[in-house]
């Protein structure tokens, strides 16, 4: 990969494309059948990582997710468990 | 039309600046360098130059507006001195590692402590790395033709390096001397309208400063050893250039009475012209003197082939890395000539604005023609040392 002088950016929202879940040493894993759909973790997740399906289901975007476990601390029906990533 | 006048480097300084059409000046005064930035603002208030000058309330804010606005694609200016430039330190290395081309002048001083506002060049040699470009000029008129050269090398496409351009506190700043103010019209041919490759525009709109992770942090600094390379043959032609135009150029490196020299005594910015009184007054062909001009990048064949004669180098500079017992300047020769014969000594001289007189320069003379005789002699030496003061 070529890079622009001065680590120059041209492309808008291009920062995607670095996946940054690679960090994460811990990773959260959602139990649906307990969550009560407040959306406590969807906004408290400082990296938009928590993504809620139309049908009111949790999940979670593994690419960026770096397994802070702000999610899990906020829910309030510990729905939300962090599970240590093995390879 | 070109004029001459008679005028102190400070104004020199600003003449130039007007006639580059910067567009924004962002600078905080301080001793010597003060009448640059007032002049500047008084040619700013009266019309004579149409920039936008932000006051700042401090040397890191000067740069950091600098930078801003440079990277909007504005041709900025910016001027300081020791304590000043030292404050500016680590946004130097923004403004050069995004690639920014701004021209700052410092008007070289002593740093602190003790206080001391006079002239020495510790304040500058001491950014060396910091990736800017740097030029030590030698008289007002070398400043005046400084700038204008430093906004070419900068904005070249295959440099975009910031540029400070180095000229003595006191010694050229305020000392009047006849300069010759070039021609607007000739001035913007010499110097064509900025393009930067990338600019801050909402219509297109680019991250600047970006992160550089392990993966790619030493590749940015290789397109700077890269661009710094670029530098050496962009100065030298657009040194040549000006030449051709305005009748006036410098060389990156400047010989006198080189040609049968033995002894040369190698030094940066003013003190070179009380050499050369001392060399043509002593009329020794064998004693020369080569001034470094371009200091960063370092015009390491130059140098070489100016020396290829000598056989003691005494190396007269107002700067001492303390605790490696002798100045940059003499370190980098050691470096630049290591597996040639020639002997190299180190002068210590002006420090904190101590007068260099032609008895300093004698001296010098005198130890090096000792070392050429093979007598034993100080490898480095203080010019004027009160050594009953210590």
């Amino acid at each position: 990969m070529k890079v622009n002088i001065a680590a120059c950016i041209t492309e808008p929202g291009s920062s995607e494309r670095n996946k940054t879940g690679g960090w994460r040493v811990f990773r959260p894993v959602i139990n649906n059948e307990r969550c009560i759909d407040c959306g406590s973790c969807w906004i408290f997740c400082p990296d938009a990582s928590i993504i809620r399906e139309e049908n009111g289901e949790y999940k979670v975007n593994l690419d960026f997710c770096k397994g802070c476990g702000i999610c899990a601390n906020e829910c309030p029906s510990e729905a939300i468990e962090m599970v240590l990533e093995e390879k | 039309m070109p004029h001459k006048d008679v005028m102190h480097g400070s104004r020199a300084v600003a003449e130039a600046v007007r006639l580059c059409d910067v567009k924004v000046v962002a600078a905080y005064p301080i001793t010597p360098q003060t009448h640059i930035v007032e002049d500047i603002a008084e040619m700013v208030a009266n019309g004579e130059l149409k920039a936008e000058y932000i006051m700042v309330e401090s040397e890191h804010s000067a740069m950091s507006a600098c930078i801003g606005a440079s990277a909007t694609g504005a041709r900025v200016f910016t001027a300081t001195a020791s304590q000043g430039l030292a404050l500016m330190h680590e946004v130097l290395w923004i403004a050069s590692g995004m690639r920014l081309p701004i021209v700052m002048v410092n008007a070289n001083r002593a740093l602190s402590a003790p206080i001391n506002i006079w002239n020495d060049q510790s304040d500058s040699i001491a950014e060396r790395d910091s990736g800017w470009v740097q030029i030590y000029v030698e008289t007002n008129q070398e400043a005046l033709d400084s700038v204008i050269q430093a906004y070419r090398i900068a904005e070249h496409k295959d440099v975009l390096l910031p540029v400070m351009v180095c000229m003595d506190g006191f010694v050229l700043t305020h000392t009047v001397e006849p300069v010759e103010v070039p021609d607007e019209e000739q001035v913007k041919q010499y110097l064509p309208e900025l393009h930067l490759p990338h600019v801050l525009d909402p219509e297109q709109p680019v991250t600047m400063g970006s992160l550089g992770d392990p993966n790619y942090y030493m590749e940015f600094r290789k397109q700077q050893e890269l661009a710094m390379e670029n530098a050496l043959r962009v100065a030298k032609q657009a040194d040549e250039e000006f030449k051709e135009i305005f009748g006036r150029g410098y060389g990156l490196v400047e010989g006198y009475n080189l040609e049968n020299a033995e002894i040369v005594l190698v030094t940066m910015g003013s003190l070179a012209g009380t050499i050369k009184e001392t060399l043509d007054a002593l009329g020794d062909e064998k004693v020369g003197l080569l001034r470094i001009r371009l200091f960063r990048p370092f015009p390491k064949e130059e140098v070489r082939k100016a020396l290829a004669q000598a056989k003691v180098i005494n190396v007269i500079e107002k700067d001492v890395s303390i605790g490696f017992g002798e100045g940059a300047l003499m370190t980098e020769l050691k470096s630049v000539l290591y597996g040639t014969d020639a002997k190299i000594l180190g002068t210590v001289a002006g420090l904190g604005g101590r007068d260099i007189t032609m008895t300093h320069i004698r001296e010098a003379i005198e130890r090096a023609k000792r070392a050429l005789r093979g007598e034993s002699v100080e490898e480095v030496a203080w010019a004027g040392l009160k050594e009953e003061a210590l």
